[in-house]
């Protein structure tokens, strides 16, 4: 926080362009990487129905998401009369920037972070607790009956999955004993975390379809009981926007996983064989693996029942997660393996 | 002028600004909103202070669930905003009251300090130099190690409170059917269904 030395303006005004240099090296590859998720869900989902899905523009439909993104931008903006309007529009523009800036503490290799912070791991925990608010605000401005169902329905399993993804993350800092994002990634250099701790692996990807609104939890939009949810009154890019936001936050989900599970940027060890390949490679291809599976997961499991939904969040995965934290600590200590800084 | 400054006078008037507007906005959802867009500013001064902990902890606890539950109950009102503003005067000299009551209390305490330097180093004591440690560390030994026993007994506090709070509110309701997970898990296609074979033109 307190510089050493007080910079000139020219040193001000490089340091200034180099983060903005920076911030678009992530932002840019991030949105493409946007698109053609959407373009992945409905390949991996038509695939797995014996369909084609989109193959109509492009070769293999590859051009498919700018068509998609060209066409609602072309479409006109429609606000409706009984809406509040300031909140109106600010909610898909909440859901994207959220789902923007939580990257900037994703390691994407040994150091390479935008934003090398302490406090990275709360950082995206409460970056991601922020995502309730866009759906929330836009159900409410909308002034209809459906979308408000579907903001009330988001809220409510939004912080119960909250909770249990939060006492996940406390069994993972208790090995690394860091809030470091690159130190928890480091702390795997031997054994992912995925297999001391696999239950909560498990608990923590299922938390993680519910926390993005990911079917078989997409109770907020569901199309057979509220129309489309909190999105039904937008259009045009207010939609793009939210929809955008949804799969970022499905990345960045996936990113979270590979991060404090499978290893982050570290390669598979099998006797070194395989380390040429850079870690950012890795990283990707990770992120790419989970994304995967929450795609056939949608492809398979039907929507859940919303008091299944709460029970599975409140009298299942809680007091599960809170077991494994004690029992983690219990063990850590026990073994005299607890990591000990300073 | 100093970046820094400038960076804290920014977060402090959106801040002030913020919570005037939880008080004077008309619709009491743009209220909470209002105190949302205060939390983050108040977060954002904490990172100033290089309190990057407390800053975080501030947007997970209260912007991220104490907020969130706060949006829920205030949008689920049926509220007359005529109605609510008339009792507006009539509640101004209690809460004016109480505003300087807290002002004069963070005087004294603020006070306290620089006219007895003593007591500035009772506030500042067990608090290792910073760069040394991480603040989250610095936190962590001053709650578990230092203040072990009083801040088990807050949780135990909090505990009761809400055992108590659900306790007044739990309420039980006679003849309602309730649902057993179980019982509805253990269903085989047996118990559920029973096949018959019907002949044509008899009926079941």
């Amino acid at each position: 926080m307190v510089d050493a030395s007080p910079m000139t303006g020219t040193e001000m005004m490089v340091e200034l362009a180099l983060i903005v240099a920076k911030i678009l090296a992530i932002v840019v590859p991030l949105l493409i990487a946007v698109a053609y998720a959407t373009l992945l869900d409905r390949k991996v989902w038509a695939m797995m129905q014996l369909r084609r899905g989109p193959n109509v523009v492009g070769i293999f439909g590859l051009l498919q998401p700018f068509a998609d993104g060209l066409k609602l931008l072309t479409k006109e903006t429609i606000i409706p009369a009984g809406a509040n309007k300031g909140v109106f529009l600010l909610a898909p523009v909440l859901t994207f920037t959220l789902a923007m800036i939580a990257w900037a503490v994703i390691p994407f290799g040994d150091g390479l972070v935008l934003a090398d912070i302490n406090v990275g791991v709360l950082y995206l925990f409460a970056i991601s607790s922020l995502g309730v608010y866009g759906i929330i605000m836009g159900g409410w401005a909308s002034n209809s009956r459906y979308p408000f169902l579907g903001g009330l329905r988001s809220a409510a399993q939004m912080v119960s999955y909250e909770v249990s993804i939060g006492f996940v993350i406390i069994t993972v800092l208790l090995c690394v004993g860091s809030l470091n994002l690159n130190d928890v990634v480091k702390a795997q250099e031997h054994v992912w975390f995925a297999i001391p701790l696999f239950p909560m692996f498990v608990v923590f990807f299922i938390s993680a379809l519910a926390e993005t609104n990911r079917p078989p939890f997409d109770l907020p939009e569901a199309e057979s009981e509220l129309v489309a949810g909190y999105q039904i009154e937008y259009s045009s890019m207010s939609f793009a926007l939210f929809m955008l936001g949804e799969y970022a936050n499905m990345i960045l989900m996936s990113a979270m996983t590979a991060i404090l599970f499978l290893g982050g940027w570290q390669p598979i060890s099998i006797f070194g064989l395989l380390d040429w390949i850079p870690g950012p490679i890795w990283f990707l291809g990770k992120i790419f693996a989970v994304l995967f599976v929450m795609c056939w997961v949608k492809a398979t499991v039907p929507r859940y029942r919303y008091d299944q939904l709460m029970r599975l969040g409140w009298k299942v995965f809680l007091p599960l997660s809170l077991f494994w934290v004690v029992l983690t600590a219990g063990v850590l200590v026990g073994f005299g393996w607890l990591p000990v800084k300073g | 002028m100093n970046l820094e400054v400038l960076v804290f006078y920014l977060f402090a008037s959106i801040t002030v600004a913020a919570a005037v507007m939880v008080i004077s906005a008309r619709n009491p959802v743009h209220s909470v909103l209002f105190l949302i867009l205060a939390f983050f500013n108040a977060a954002g001064l904490f990172l100033l202070c290089g309190a990057e902990f407390l800053a975080m902890i501030l947007v997970i606890v209260y912007v991220g669930a104490v907020a969130v539950l706060f949006l829920f109950v205030v949008m689920m009102l049926d509220i007359n905003f005529a109605e609510l503003r008339q009792g507006f005067l009539q509640y101004l000299p209690i809460g004016g009251l109480i505003g300087v009551i807290l002002l004069v209390e963070l005087a004294l305490v603020l006070g306290s300090w620089t006219i007895l330097p003593s007591a500035g180093g009772v506030a500042a004591a067990q608090t290792p130099a910073i760069g040394d440690i991480t603040n989250t560390d610095a936190l962590g030994r001053i709650l578990y190690t230092h203040y072990l026993l009083p801040f088990q007994l807050a949780g135990m506090i909090l505990l009761v409170a809400m055992v108590g709070a659900i306790v007044l509110t739990l309420r039980a309701r006679p003849g309602v059917r309730r649902q057993s997970i179980s019982a509805q898990n253990a269903r085989t296609k047996e118990l559920a269904a029973e096949l018959k074979k019907v002949s044509s033109g008899q009926g079941v």
